[in-house]
């Protein structure tokens, strides 16, 4: 398993478009728009709290997460479908879903290691502080990120080819994002959006890393649809993916 | 390549049978030793007995059996859509069959038998960034038992692309990569699906080579090719193969024996002579007269019956040309129609 995992993140490192798209440009935004005065003073649209201190963050490691998640992970696993990688490791004694996980392992590296750099930039240059509630904030990324993923591997299930994976991708990530508080904080959408996005895969991972940064406990709900969202996902996923 | 390094041999040594000095000259390491394994029925290394599988409103294979003999070179042979590769397919356990058995070393299945079974699929590939070494490395990681792949590169003649991605090698090198990957695991069974489709003619005599060296380390082969020539010059025995049907089984010889009038003479007469001097030999089956030639078809020892009659009637056969049917010829013969693509 460790050789697959290996050879998979050499492979990863050889194209490397996609993890430098999902590490440098959550970062770049954080560090540029984190330099914007107005996102460094008290916000009474964010209950007095600053834009920097979880709203910017917090939504700049769940873009890395679903960068991977929602448009490389897909876009490499239907490629390999197509090409008939997965056909040719059908034939051997380990079997296509060896490559499957090896996939994920590094996609979901590569997100950890885009939060742990968006963590530590962010609090040397900007002085954003280390999530307060750090064991939380790490079992709510873990969770999200498997909510996530799940969402990912279902994409790779349904897209018909290796071009329509990243498209289909985008267009969930994109809506998700919305209303998960990209571009306006969510404490600025409708009420009503925002009672509805609650139930959606995407805004209640946002939400939750933002309550655990400022030091909070994430709420029963938000954790709870997570990890629906894994299990429905993953459930899917196991009958809908096909290997070649 | 190291074939002793593989399966538990202790098994296979503790009961020798009379096979073992059955075992024919030119096929040297491993043969013996595996002969000898109880588990495998005589020696039939694969069994498959009518075989059947529809895809949807398609009927793919139809009622297909035949059995391949430990260390033979066997060709399934039959035009594109003739249902080959679901036949594989279904050996190679990657598909279930609708009805049938498969039975491959004496009934092993799953991962056991993956261990033992190499396989090399039409449409199968790498990722492109993958380089040759690391490809061999990885596959060899999933066998217990793998090869040397170190040595099996150099055979297949990759040792000098060793760093090579596979997006920028060759038709001819990544078939015999594909090979290489086929043979990693060390199998004592080898399924090779269009090997050669897509090659230059001396990267397909190359790659024939190479089989012919794989079969003589006492691996089974089933080569899987829609080629005359491939399989007339690799294959032991032939099953030829038509809309999900076995037309026949048998070597390419026999095959082109079933052909009526296997042979053909033709040549321009140096004057006018009575058909009746070649058509009272009994060897010649039909004469022809083509724009002052003559074509004559026949059986047996058709040019020196020819020669000697032509010689009694002083008639000196100028341009003299031989033919001999071929299996492009036998399966027209049995089938009706060509198998060309």
């Amino acid at each position: 398993m460790s050789k697959t995992i290996l050879t998979e993140a050499k492979l990863f490192l050889r194209e490397p478009s996609g993890p430098i798209f999902a590490i440098l440009l959550p970062l770049a935004l954080l560090l540029g728009l984190g330099s914007i005065p107005g996102f460094r003073e008290a916000s009474p649209d964010l209950g007095g709290q600053r834009v920097i201190d979880t709203q910017l963050p917090g939504m700049m490691v769940i873009l890395s997460v679903v960068t991977m998640a929602l448009t490389a992970l897909p876009a490499t696993l239907v490629t390999y479908r197509e090409g008939g990688v997965l056909r040719r490791m059908s034939t051997t004694p380990v079997g296509p879903a060896r490559l499957l996980v090896a996939q994920v392992v590094n996609n979901v590296a590569v997100a950890i290691v885009a939060t742990a750099l968006l963590i530590f930039l962010g609090n040397l240059f900007l002085g954003v502080a280390v999530p307060r509630a750090f064991l939380s904030f790490a079992g709510v990324f873990l969770l999200g990120a498997a909510s996530m993923f799940g969402l990912g591997l279902l994409i790779a299930s349904v897209a018909p080819s290796a071009k329509s994976a990243p498209g289909i991708g985008s267009l969930l990530m994109f809506p998700l994002l919305f209303v998960t508080g990209m571009w306006i904080p969510r404490e600025m959408l409708p009420d009503l959006v925002r009672q509805i996005s609650d139930f959606l895969p995407m805004a209640p991972f946002g939400q939750a890393l933002r309550d655990t940064w400022a030091g909070h406990a994430p709420q029963p709900l938000h954790l709870a649809v997570m990890a629906a969202t894994v299990l429905v996902t993953g459930a899917l996923a196991t009958r809908l993916f096909r290997w070649e | 390549m190291p074939n002793d390094a593989g399966h538990p041999a202790g098994v296979e040594l503790a009961t020798p049978s009379p096979d073992t000095k059955a075992a024919p000259a030119g096929y040297p390491g491993g043969f013996r030793r595996r002969t000898a394994d109880p588990s495998v029925d005589g020696m039939n290394v694969i069994e498959v007995s009518n075989l059947r599988k529809r895809y949807r409103d398609r009927l793919a294979v139809d009622d297909v059996s035949f059995t391949v003999k430990e260390g033979e070179i066997f060709g399934v042979l039959g035009p594109n859509g003739a249902g080959k590769t679901t036949t594989v397919e279904c050996v190679a356990g990657l598909r279930t069959p609708d009805s049938g058995t498969v039975k491959v070393l004496g009934g092993l299945s799953g991962t056991r038998l993956k261990e033992q079974l190499g396989v090399q699929l039409q449409s199968s590939a790498l990722p492109a960034k993958i380089k040759v070494w690391e490809a061999l490395d990885l596959y060899a990681s999933f066998y217990r038992t793998p090869a040397d792949w170190g040595t099996l590169m150099r055979r297949v003649g990759l040792a000098d692309r060793r760093n090579t991605f596979y997006g920028n090698l060759s038709g001819g090198q990544r078939q015999r990569l594909s090979i290489a990957l086929a043979l990693v695991g060390n199998p004592r069974v080898a399924i090779l699906d269009e090997l050669t489709t897509g090659l230059d003619p001396q990267a397909r005599r190359d790659t024939w080579g190479l089989i012919e060296q794989v079969r003589a380390d006492g691996v089974t082969i089933v080569l899987v090719t829609h080629f005359m020539e491939e399989a007339e010059r690799l294959c032991d025995r032939l099953a030829l193969i038509d809309a999900g049907k076995v037309i026949a089984v048998d070597s390419p010889a026999g095959l082109v024996a079933r052909v009526d009038q296997p042979v053909r003479v033709g040549f321009r007469p140096s004057r006018p002579f009575h058909d009746a001097v070649l058509t009272d030999l009994p060897e010649v089956g039909e004469v022809r007269h083509e724009a002052g030639r003559i074509e004559v078809t026949g059986t047996g020892d058709l040019l020196l019956a020819i020669t000697t009659a032509l010689s009694s009637a002083q008639v000196v056969p100028g341009d003299l040309r031989l033919e001999r049917a071929t299996l492009d010829d036998a399966f027209l013969a049995l089938t009706g129609k060509k198998i060309t693509v």
